[in-house]
């Protein structure tokens, strides 16, 4: 397995905290893995982005030039990135945020209401990034479902661990809204 | 041992609490302030010293104030910090004292910008500061060899009391990836009975960076430069990587070298056989194994992200026998694998 994940959208997504699981579940589940973020002055409402890789092999280059898969969450990443997936890659859009449609035959496209799930049913907007990531790993187990609890177990430790349960729900969220658009 | 996800800084500062560094001295650039941030956390947590100076000036003088006093010590900066740091670390070479610096390289000259790059190679290999002097410069190249060569650092400096220079860079420094925390046991050092510790009875010993009478300075420098003859002998590092009987032998470290080891890789299942030659210590450095394996394949390709620095001392060791071609990105731009395949196809004519 070699999977070039790009994640990108505004500062304040949530969108480094997301690779960051991504990452740490690859790591658990055995893979070598690299995170590696846009930084230097970047801030709130600013562009983000990161590339996660996930190997059965050393990683060489940790960036990617054309990912297997891109997360956009907002439509200037739409634009910037959705052009270089891989083809037979996926691209997973942040519908609730992007209303434009974007088509290419040679890549699959997922799309999510990310906002409005984490606002509505769990009613708490900053969940958007694991309702993305519940969303990609419904459709495409890169990583074990339980692999990401525990890296969320991982990273969120001390006061923060309160915070893990309702990561979790909006993971679950996101998965299974992809699994009652798979059913449908 | 558990594997832990962590940034490229963050893993330099812990390696470095548990290589025993007493005291930390630093001062703010991107891309290494997390150095100093997660040391900012942690030393206080271990009773050890982390003091953010006025500037990078005076942090190097710091260093050299707590090396001379026996101490473990290290300070971090990245490019133009780096330059500040250049005539205490000439000092420090000059006064023998073991210090670790660690450059976490970004786009040059001048202020430049944030982005990896590795044109602070000549700086770093070539003394960096005036005078007769060399640092030794390891060169890591995921964040596994980052702590690895922390601890080396560490121990390094103490063996040839004298400094000693990571040089990383910004993609190395901002990374995560697993690590293991796996202090290895080196041989013991010798005791710092030359340390400034108060007299206490003993007999009154100095550190000096100078020495007025000529002849006194140039037995001086012949004695330093013996001690590097030493290291040449003794402390290389590198790693091959690839196939046997290549058709071209790639040379980079670092950054480059992980992009050079997915080059291998593709080129590979296009039928191209490449080796790839990575150095660890980049001074000293692996001229004679870049010698033999230049002259088995015939043709080196050398890959760095600068307007070509470590390509002269490549074409040093090789010394003619074989062609070497060059690629390089500057500025903060990092090769990618598609562009290195292709040079190497043109050039091979595949």
């Amino acid at each position: 397995m070699h999977v070039e994940t790009m994640v990108a959208g505004f500062g304040g997504q949530g969108i480094l905290f997301l690779g960051r699981v991504l990452a740490t579940a690859g790591m658990i589940d055995g893979y070598h893995v690299s995170w590696f973020p846009s930084y230097g002055p970047e801030m709130r409402g600013g562009t983000a982005n990161c590339v996660v890789i996930i190997s059965d092999q050393e990683i060489g280059s940790t960036i990617s030039d054309h990912p297997n898969v891109c997360i956009v969450m907002n439509e200037p990443s739409l634009r910037r990135y959705a052009p270089t997936v891989r083809p037979g890659g996926l691209l997973v859009v942040n519908s609730s945020l992007i209303t434009q449609k974007y088509h290419d035959s040679k890549i699959q496209i997922l799309e999510v209401p990310g906002n409005d799930i984490a606002g509505d049913e769990i009613g708490d907007p900053r969940t958007l990034n694991m309702v993305i990531l519940g969303a990609l790993i419904g459709y495409h187990s890169t990583v074990k479902e339980e692999s990401i609890r525990q890296a969320l177990e991982e990273i969120l430790q001390g006061k923060k661990s309160k915070l893990i349960d309702i990561n979790m729900k909006a993971f679950t969220a996101g998965k299974n809204s992809i699994l009652r658009k798979v059913t449908e | 041992m558990k594997k832990i996800l962590m940034k490229g800084n963050d893993a330099v500062a812990e390696a470095a609490i548990q290589a025993g560094c007493d005291l930390y001295f630093g001062y703010p650039i991107t891309p290494q302030t997390e150095i100093s941030e997660y040391l900012s956390l942690r030393m206080p947590e271990e009773g050890k010293v982390f003091f953010q100076a006025e500037s990078e000036i005076a942090s190097i003088y710091m260093v050299y104030g707590a090396a001379a006093a026996g101490k473990r010590v290290m300070t971090s900066s990245s490019g133009p910090g780096i330059s500040l740091k250049q005539e205490g670390i000439s000092y420090l070479a000059s006064a023998e004292l073991p210090a670790v610096i660690v450059n976490m390289s970004r786009g040059g000259p001048g202020l430049g910008n944030i982005q990896p790059s590795q044109s602070d190679y000549f700086q770093a290999v070539k003394g960096g500061g005036h005078g007769d002097y060399k640092v030794i410069v390891l060169g890591p190249s995921t964040v596994q060899e980052l702590v690895d060569l922390t601890y080396l650092a560490f121990y390094l400096a103490d063996k040839y009391r004298n400094p000693v220079i990571i040089l990383g860079d910004g993609m190395l420094g901002q990374m995560m990836e697993p690590v293991v925390f796996n202090k290895p046991d080196f041989p013991p050092l010798p005791a710092k009975d030359w340390a400034i510790t108060g007299k206490d009875g003993r007999e009154r010993q100095y550190i000096l960076c100078f020495d007025l009478d000529p002849r006194g300075l140039e037995q001086f420098n012949n004695k330093i430069f013996k001690k590097y003859q030493k290291i040449e002998q003794e402390e290389i590092r590198y790693e091959v990587f690839g196939e046997d009987k290549p058709e071209m032998l790639l040379v980079g470290y670092g950054t480059v070298a992980r992009i050079l080891k997915s080059v291998v890789r593709e080129a590979k299942d296009l039928g191209i056989r490449l080796a790839l030659l990575r150095p660890i210590t980049l001074y000293p450095f692996p001229s004679a194994i870049i010698q033999k394996l230049a002259q088995q394949a015939g043709r080196v390709f050398d890959v760095e992200m600068n307007m070509g620095q470590m390509v002269e001392d490549v074409k040093l060791a090789v010394n003619g026998a074989v062609p070497v071609h060059f690629y390089g990105r500057s500025g903060g731009m990092i090769p990618s694998v598609e562009d290195t395949l292709k040079r190497i196809r043109d050039i091979l004519g595949k």
